[in-house]
């Protein structure tokens, strides 16, 4: 196993935990530990939780504490690798051989010229300059589950007129699941794990009072305490912390414009609970909910 | 680390015990943590435990159970035994199957419904023999993959007659031929099937049927590409995975170890509710079809279970409920939850046999009407 110990002068999780922080990401200690030994141990990270906790945005926020481009890589259900690998450009290919021929000249199709890179190829290509998210891994089928896993254990791939790719160094490859169904157990023990809760109040309101611009402080308490009663309630879509940070930011918006507190947070519903099912459901205790949280 | 000694055989000791407990530990998730530890320089035992969450992964459902075992090897603490969460506030038990490997599945859910067992359940397990319908499932199942319901996917098939034309084909076929394009290739999305989840009323009223209704599950589980099976009574559990092994038998005897709430009362509204309340379930409902093999009778609440029926009417492709009482021809349903439900129903059909609720299942293909 290739340990490194600093990446990016970056020591320890605590280091880890600062650095993400100055790129706008607050970071609990588990994930931070988390994700410092998967770039120590040169394993993938895979992070999973409910939709709306702050997945993605850890991908993003890791990236840009590495200096790297992030190469995102969105799972559906039938992705194949054609569209993760590689594809070859047939109309280009095919108008080099027709020019070729006309001149009677020798051409090799298979140049890079005419392959087409997709996020794996090109983060093996390149893995100094890159980090690999493969988002949303439970949408795709087990077929690709398992393809997967041969990537991730070798990190090389072979294309038959080319011969096998391989990364000249680990790459870093960060995996995100909502847990629609369950990983394979084999992917999960390849990985190093991290399961992102919902976050403790007084974490969400420091997430808004940094994420949202000239929210008051009593706001971002109101909104984290309603938030977290809403969590509670039997919801077919419970609200996430990007929705936690558009309310606040839309009551204070509304509350600028002249609507009044309670008014501002229930007028702005709607962009906390985004199923007819669940404003139905919440409307009978709606007011007793923001009274509560108003506290 | 043959012959481990100190430290490293106190932490090696940690990851047998987990094993013991029926956590999935693979040999290569105990070197990432003694590697994790040692890159860490652990100043304090939280270090330790925060590495073993992130490398030996044990399953979100399980960290308590996790950190009890945690606690007791290493800090000393006497192991709890394993009651329900204090912030568990939700009245119904949801249980399932697939959070452990294939080994512990028995043990850990007979002991985890043991310990929950409340005086309101009747917990009793029981022995399941196969039914007597063997041929007609058999014939069932024969039929079966011709006549599932099909939804077109994502992936292109090239075809004689499509709707695209297959680009990747043509440009391959024209390489050999000089760059000529001989022939045009078509394409079409392919079609896969729906998926099926079948909830199985284990209730008292129904005790006569649930045998042949887990019999007729296990054939449709074997058959088809994507089913999901649930029983529900005074508790929602997911049996999908022990009914797919492929004895019968075998297969209804490990069901039947699964389940905690034979024959006693129903919560129908409250069990369906459950389902929904559970994201990754509600995720198998959606485009799927979905059979209700229940006699409706709701002791509960029928408002709540006529919630729950309309929410599945709305994400599932077709909701089919079949009931034994429907055997009757003058069947019109009189429980107040099947009443309240019936509007948002796409069949309300005659449960009373296997054969019977397996050609409804083979008609789900067919026009939508009723």
């Amino acid at each position: 196993m290739a340990v490194r110990h600093t990446i990016v002068g970056i020591g320890s999780p605590r280091e880890l935990e600062a650095a993400l922080r100055a790129a706008y990401y607050l970071a609990d200690e588990e994930l931070s530990t988390a994700a410092y030994l998967a770039l120590a141990l040169g394993k993938p990270l895979l992070l999973e939780g409910a939709p709306g906790v702050g997945k993605t945005e850890a991908a993003k926020a890791i990236a840009g504490v590495l200096g790297r481009t992030l190469l995102r890589l969105q799972c559906y259900e039938g992705i194949d690798a054609a569209g993760a690998l590689y594809e070859w450009n047939f109309p280009r290919q095919m108008l080099a051989l027709r020019q070729e021929g006309a001149y009677g000249g020798d051409i090799d199709i298979y140049r890079d010229e005419f392959l087409i890179e997709r996020p794996m190829l090109a983060c093996l290509r390149r893995p100094q300059e890159t980090v690999l998210l493969i988002d949303e891994i439970d949408r795709s089928d087990h077929e690709f589950e398992a393809f997967l896993l041969e990537f991730l254990s070798d990190f090389q791939i072979s294309i038959p007129e080319r011969g096998t790719i391989r990364a000249y160094e680990r790459p870093v490859v960060i995996l995100t699941s909502n847990r629609t169904r369950e990983l394979h157990e084999a992917l999960r023990r390849r990985c190093v794990y991290h399961w992102i809760d919902y976050p403790t109040p007084d974490r969400e309101m420091r997430i808004i009072m940094m994420r949202a611009s000239g929210v008051s402080e009593r706001t971002a308490h109101a909104v984290v305490a309603a938030v977290g009663r809403l969590r509670r309630e039997p919801l077919a879509k419970l609200p996430g912390i990007a929705e936690a940070v558009e309310w606040a930011e839309a009551a204070t918006l509304l509350n600028e414009q002249g609507t009044r507190w309670p008014d501002a947070f229930r007028r702005s519903l709607g962009v906390v609970l985004k199923d007819e099912d669940d404003l139905v459901h919440v409307a009978p205790r709606i007011d007793a909910i923001l009274a509560e949280a108003q506290a | 680390m043959s012959n481990a000694t100190g430290p490293i055989a106190h932490f090696l000791a940690f990851t047998a015990l987990l094993r013991r407990s029926g956590f999935a530990v693979a040999p290569e998730q105990t070197m990432a943590w003694l590697a994790a530890i040692e890159l860490l320089g652990p100043t304090e035992i939280g270090d330790i435990r925060r590495a073993a969450r992130a490398t030996l992964a044990p399953p979100p459902e399980r960290f308590a159970e996790f950190d009890a075992l945690f606690d007791a090897h290493f800090l000393g603490s006497i192991v709890p035994t394993l009651e329900a969460e204090p912030g568990d506030e939700e009245p119904l038990r949801v249980a399932e199957d697939a959070s452990v490997g294939p080994e512990p599945l028995f043990g850990d859910e007979t002991r985890e419904s043991g310990a929950e067992a409340t005086t309101a359940e009747r917990l009793s397990a029981r022995r399941l023999a196969p039914g007597q319908e063997a041929e007609t499932l058999r014939r069932f199942a024969r039929a079966l993959p011709a006549r599932m319901p099909r939804r077109r996917g994502y992936r292109w098939r090239s075809a004689r007659s499509g709707t695209g034309t297959d680009a990747r084909r043509m440009f391959r076929d024209a390489m050999r031929h000089a760059g000529e394009f001989v022939r045009l290739r078509r394409r079409r999305r392919d079609l896969r099937q729906r998926r099926i989840v079948v909830l199985i009323d284990v209730s008292g009223s129904m005790k006569e049927r649930t045998q042949a209704h887990l019999a007729f599950a296990h054939a449709l589980v074997r058959a088809a590409d994507a089913v999901e099976v649930f029983t529900i009574g005074t508790r929602l559990t997911r049996i999908t995975r022990p009914l797919r092994l492929k004895n019968r038998a075998q297969a209804l005897a490990a069901a039947s170890l699964v389940v905690a709430d034979w024959d006693g009362g129903t919560r129908l509204g409250e069990a369906l509710n459950a389902f929904l309340a559970v994201p990754r379930f509600a995720a198998l409902a959606r485009g799927a079809a979905l059979v209700v093999l229940s006699d409706g009778l709701e002791r509960g609440d029928p408002t709540g279970m006529a919630d729950a029926v309309a929410r599945f009417s709305r994400i599932a492709w077709k909701t089919i409920w079949l009931t034994p009482l429907a055997a009757d021809p003058g069947f019109e349903p009189r429980t107040a939850g099947l009443v309240a439900a019936r509007p948002f129903l796409d069949v309300l059909g005659d449960g009373g046999s296997v054969e019977r609720i397996c050609a409804h299942v083979l008609q789900l293909a067919d026009a939508r009407a009723a």
